[in-house]
């Protein structure tokens, strides 16, 4: 080890005292070897740096190597054991930790065991045993529900679970999804996730069974004269003729428009029940009613009676 | 067993005071009661450990319990490593050990 003790300090020829010390305490915080426990560079770096320190800060010493009298080792003793090298033996447990934090020292061998090798205290040591099933609840839109959809489930644990919905969905089924539940232990099998689905109502649409229901809002004109208006559908919307003569309440039926076909299913229909809507009334419409003699008048409520 | 006359002959900056303090406060944990302890090799290499950490590097007396309490647990972390160690070259078969060896690079 012929190695400059000037250079292993960092310092130069003429530092002052001072500056060996304060070299010498930043380079042994670092590299103090019961702070580096295992860490042999360390370890080996202290012991050139405490020696190059002793022999410079010793002005007799250091006279003499810079003179050239003694080299770098002259004055180099066996360093005294450190405090690792008895922390580690048996002889460590006198100092062990008996802090404040019961996490740490109210921890036993076992205990740490157990959470290293199973992932969870007090394992029992059974054999393979497949995980629970774990039960959860999804609320998915009506339409998500009709037609299907892939929906992400946030579990509690803040894991996340992408469900997919399948096309005709009805409310209160469960879905199972395979080994998604708890692991199993001792390398069984994990459980299944079921996952009990609720839908949320439609603005519009309501289902039965296979058929979707709909009400569509149709004017006086369409009504009377006739038209091709637009209907939504769950599949997007789609055209569909109003024949004249059309009353509140005519059901017209669009077959394959209702729950689309899944599995051995065949697809629903759509059926829409037509609403005659009056709307703002405009003095035209008054006048020519004020004027209108129609031929035939019947009274709409004449089955009803007086009702008593 | 070492007598705090040894003590005190080792560590020429040793005040009894400091000594005293350290004992009080548990950092040096010696056998027996005041006016007779009897300290262990891994006293004495302690005393020097916290003379070295006050004097050498300039931690503050006041900052020396935190210092002392994160060596004391990284010290019983790596007893306990090596009790576990211990405990698996005794009872690992030896394909498990080469597997380990393997996985750590060994």
């Amino acid at each position: 080890m012929a190695e400059d003790p000037y250079k292993l300090l960092g310092v130069p020829k003429d530092a002052s005292p001072e500056d060996i010390r304060k070299a010498y305490r930043k380079l042994a915080k670092k590299h103090h070897p019961d702070l580096n426990p295992g860490n042999k560079a360390a370890e080996e770096t202290f012991k050139r740096v405490s020696a190059a320190n002793e022999l410079l800060s010793d002005p007799e010493k250091r006279a003499r190597y810079d003179a050239g009298e003694i080299d770098e080792t002259g004055a180099e003793k066996p360093p005294p054991r450190t405090y690792r090298q008895y922390a580690e033996t048996g002889a460590g447990e006198r100092y062990a930790y008996t802090g404040g934090d019961p996490g740490f020292a109210g921890e036993n061998f076992e205990d740490l065991f157990s959470t290293i090798f199973s992932g969870r205290q007090g394992a029992r040591p059974t054999g393979p045993a497949r995980g629970r099933d774990e039960h959860y609840t999804l609320t998915a839109e009506f339409l998500d529900a009709v037609t299907g959809a892939t929906r992400r489930l946030t579990l509690p644990d803040g894991q996340t679970l992408d469900v997919k919905i399948p096309p005709g969905t009805t409310e209160g089924d469960v879905l199972r999804l395979r080994g998604r539940g708890a692991p199993g232990r001792n390398n069984g099998p994990a459980g299944d996730a079921l996952i009990e689905i609720h839908i949320t109502p439609h603005k519009f649409f309501t289902r039965d069974g296979q058929d979707i229901h709909l009400t569509l809002p149709i004017t006086i004109t369409e009504a009377v004269l006739g038209a091709k208006v637009t209907v939504p559908t769950p599949a997007g919307a789609v055209s569909m003729t109003i024949k004249p003569h059309s009353d509140t309440g005519t059901k017209l039926r669009l077959p394959g428009r209702g729950v689309p076909a899944h599995g051995a299913t065949p697809a629903g229909a759509l059926f829409v029940t037509l609403q005659i809507v009056l709307g703002p009334v405009d003095p035209a419409l008054e006048n020519f009613l004020r004027s209108w003699k129609p031929a035939e008048t019947k009274d709409p409520r004449a089955g009803m009676g007086t009702g008593s | 067993m070492i007598t705090i006359e040894t003590i005190f002959l080792e560590f020429q900056t040793l005040r009894q005071e400091d000594l005293d303090r350290w004992i009080a406060n548990s950092w040096v944990r010696p056998e027996g009661a005041r006016g007779q302890y009897r300290f262990h090799e891994i006293d004495r290499a302690r005393i020097r450990l916290i003379l070295e950490l006050r004097d050498t590097m300039e931690v503050p007396e006041p900052a020396l319990p935190t210092v002392l309490s994160l060596l004391d647990q990284l010290y019983e972390m790596r007893r306990r490593m090596r009790q576990l160690n211990d405990a698996m070259e005794r009872t690992l078969p030896a394909e498990l050990k080469a597997a380990l060896l393997q996985h750590f690079g060994g």
